[in-house]
């Protein structure tokens, strides 16, 4: 079977899903959902949760069943597991929160394929206790919700003038249309990649200054 | 001296049985939770729908309580479960059990999608007294004035659906003109800046009206129900 | 809608509300595949292809579903065909275009998770549509997403020849060039109308 590598859990495990291995702004994987449903700062929000829901639900049983799933099938399983867990959101946001269901639309079963849940399932809850996936699943859940609510709030901040649905600006306010419409989407996207590549450069940039001072 | 070669065993790769084994397991897992899920929701489910259907019909037929279902088609009205496949017709009845009107689904392609509507009908006043949008994917800010236009929803307040002599059609198509040029009853004034998605919201209703309202007629008895 | 013509439901797919730039179906290939005009090319084709299989199954097991009245096995039983006809893609290729295969590497079987296949699949359910608009749709559906890709790919091949700012280079220029992209196809909409 494959080999455990059950690390300690430390707030890293938790924390690194949030910001130093961001999924959406750092591998740049589950991209449909965070283009698609972050047209408002509620919908953003919605998405994640459900997302969050399906990823430690389904890496907590891939995790419980590691020993037991041989090698040559895992990803089939993976799979199956993941759909289960797809199907039981759907239903559940059909039955309590309509809705958030007609906002989200296929979206919510789109879920199944988002890269993350299956790539975090193959590189972490393959081979680490259920505890341990629990809390990095939580982490990355987070750290996709927040990627969401970061475009999700400007998109809507600018393309409707409200934030959840409240009102920011006055009356007078000309929303610009385009950021809530699918090339607004890719826009927001990338500017916030081009503001982190920006941030990450001056670090560099000032780590190099302060090495060559204190070389001197 | 010779040294043998270490030689490493190789694993034995699982049967095909054991493949089949833990995946018919999984599956089985799986298929159980979702069943599980699927009845815990079911009456929630049943009941939210329920619920949407009662607030979009009786908010195109003003003073309604009460609906039945039916299916219509170009042969006429069919109650819901007699195996017959069309678009869906609602009656609406007030708390005595008068018909008030019926209401039923219409579809067109609008600017960047279909436009799904339902629309309540009069045969007291033999017109159209209402619609509300089921699904839209017009452009924000322009499509979403057709539920919020003012003027717009002003041409539903009896737009004319009266039949042509021998009950077969509407006497007059019902038809999107431009914004501002509305002279008869059975035109709708077009909201200027959205005019695809107000000449959708005609198409429909026309399409749909052309079938709906001689099927209704005909089905009327004495007592004025379905 | 039951009325739709083919050819309407062919460009609809393709052009008018084309799986990536207007629907965010595909995005993952969308942005690591295409940087190479033939790399683009082939991985289009190779999804194309899946994306007609899983349709036509997924029209049958659709039928299959309903009859028993078992829906919420709708999901699974979609993901596992998809996840079928990406294997035999695969075995097929490896067999008839072993170059291609190398080529495409690590991204055929990365097919399975594309949304945009099991986005056909699902739509086409909720649009209701029979056998033959399903077979356009998919078909139209995998023409957008090809088209997608050359752009991108033919994009990316021009601007391999200009200096990019070093904070631009990477996903941050996809997404701009995505952007505009996306802003084009809007001019088709009110095509079908």
């Amino acid at each position: 079977m494959r080999p455990d590598l059950t690390q300690p859990i430390t707030m890293d495990t938790f924390l690194r899903g949030i910001w130093r291995e961001n999924p959406v702004f750092v591998a740049l994987l589950g991209m449909c959902p965070v283009l698609a449903v972050t047209n408002t700062a509620t919908n953003s929000l919605a998405m994640g949760v459900s997302t969050l829901f399906v990823l430690i639900g389904s890496n907590v049983l891939i995790s419980m069943l590691r020993h037991f799933i041989p090698k040559q099938v895992r990803i089939a399983t993976y799979i199956v597991i993941i759909a289960t867990f797809v199907t039981m959101v759907d239903y559940i946001l059909q039955a309590f929160s309509p809705a958030v269901y007609a906002a989200l639309g296929a979206f919510i079963q789109l879920i199944v394929v988002n890269c993350i849940i299956l790539g975090r399932a193959e590189s972490y809850a393959s081979k680490n206790a259920v505890l341990s996936t629990a809390v990095n699943a939580a982490g990355m859940g987070l750290g996709f919700t927040l990627a969401l609510l970061m475009l999700g709030s400007v998109r809507e901040l600018f393309g409707m003038g409200s934030l959840f649905g409240v009102p920011v600006f006055g009356e007078s306010f000309q929303p610009w249309l385009v950021m809530i419409l699918p090339p607004g989407g890719f826009f927001v996207l990338g500017s916030w990649l081009l503001l982190f590549a920006w941030w990450r450069e001056r670090k560099a940039r000032k780590a190099l200054v302060e090495e060559a001072a204190h070389a001197r | 001296m010779n040294e043998q070669p270490m030689v490493f065993a190789e694993p034995k790769a699982p049967s095909s049985f054991l493949l089949v084994r833990v995946l018919g397991l999984v599956a089985l897992i799986s298929g159980l939770l979702i069943v599980l899920i699927y009845q815990w929701t079911l009456p929630s489910i049943t009941e939210q729908r329920r619920l949407a259907l009662e607030k979009a019909v009786f908010q195109v037929i003003p003073g309604a309580s009460q609906l039945t279902s039916y299916v219509v088609n170009a042969e006429g009205v069919h109650a819901k479960d007699s195996g017959t496949s069309g678009p869906a017709l609602y009656a609406g009845y007030d708390a005595e059990g008068k018909l008030i009107g019926i209401a039923a689904e219409a579809a067109a392609q609008g600017y960047a999608d279909a436009i799904r509507l339902l629309y309540g009908y009069s045969p007291e006043c033999q017109c159209i007294t209402g619609f509300s949008v089921v699904y839209s994917r017009e452009t924000p800010g322009f499509g979403d004035k057709l539920v919020s236009d003012p003027a717009f929803l002003a041409n539903f307040d009896a737009l004319d659906a009266s039949l042509n002599a021998d009950g077969s059609a509407l006497a007059n198509a019902i038809v999107t003109v431009k914004h501002g040029t509305k002279t008869k009853p059975w035109q709708i004034d077009a909201i200027s800046g959205a005019t695809v998605s107000s000449k959708a919201v005609g198409k429909a209703i026309n399409e749909s009206a052309q079938v709906v309202v001689p099927a209704v007629r005909r089905h009327l008895n004495t007592e004025g129900r379905l | 809608m039951q009325g739709e013509s083919l050819t309407f439901v062919f460009l609809n797919a393709a052009i008018i509300n084309n799986f990536v730039l207007a629907m965010f179906l595909g995005i993952c290939p969308f942005l690591g595949v295409s940087g190479k005009l033939k790399t683009a090319s082939s991985m289009g084709a190779a999804t194309t292809l899946v994306m007609l299989i899983s349709s036509v199954s997924a029209y049958g097991l659709n039928v299959l579903l309903t009859s028993f009245e078992i829906e919420f096995l709708r999901l699974i039983s979609y993901i596992a065909v998809i996840a079928s006809a990406v294997q035999l893609v695969e075995m097929s290729m490896k067999k008839f275009s072993p170059g291609l295969f190398r080529a495409l590497g690590i991204y055929l079987p990365l097919i399975t998770t594309n949304c945009a296949v099991l986005g056909v699949a699902l739509f086409q359910t909720a649009k209701e549509y029979d056998f033959l608009q399903a077979t356009s749709y998919s078909l139209g559906a995998g023409a957008g997403f090809t088209l997608a890709l050359l752009l991108m790919a033919g994009l990316r091949e021009k601007l391999e020849l200009s200096t990019v700012p070093r904070i631009a280079q990477g996903a941050g220029l996809s997404l701009m060039l995505a952007g505009l992209l996306s802003l084009s196809f809007m001019g088709f909409a009110g095509l079908g109308g």
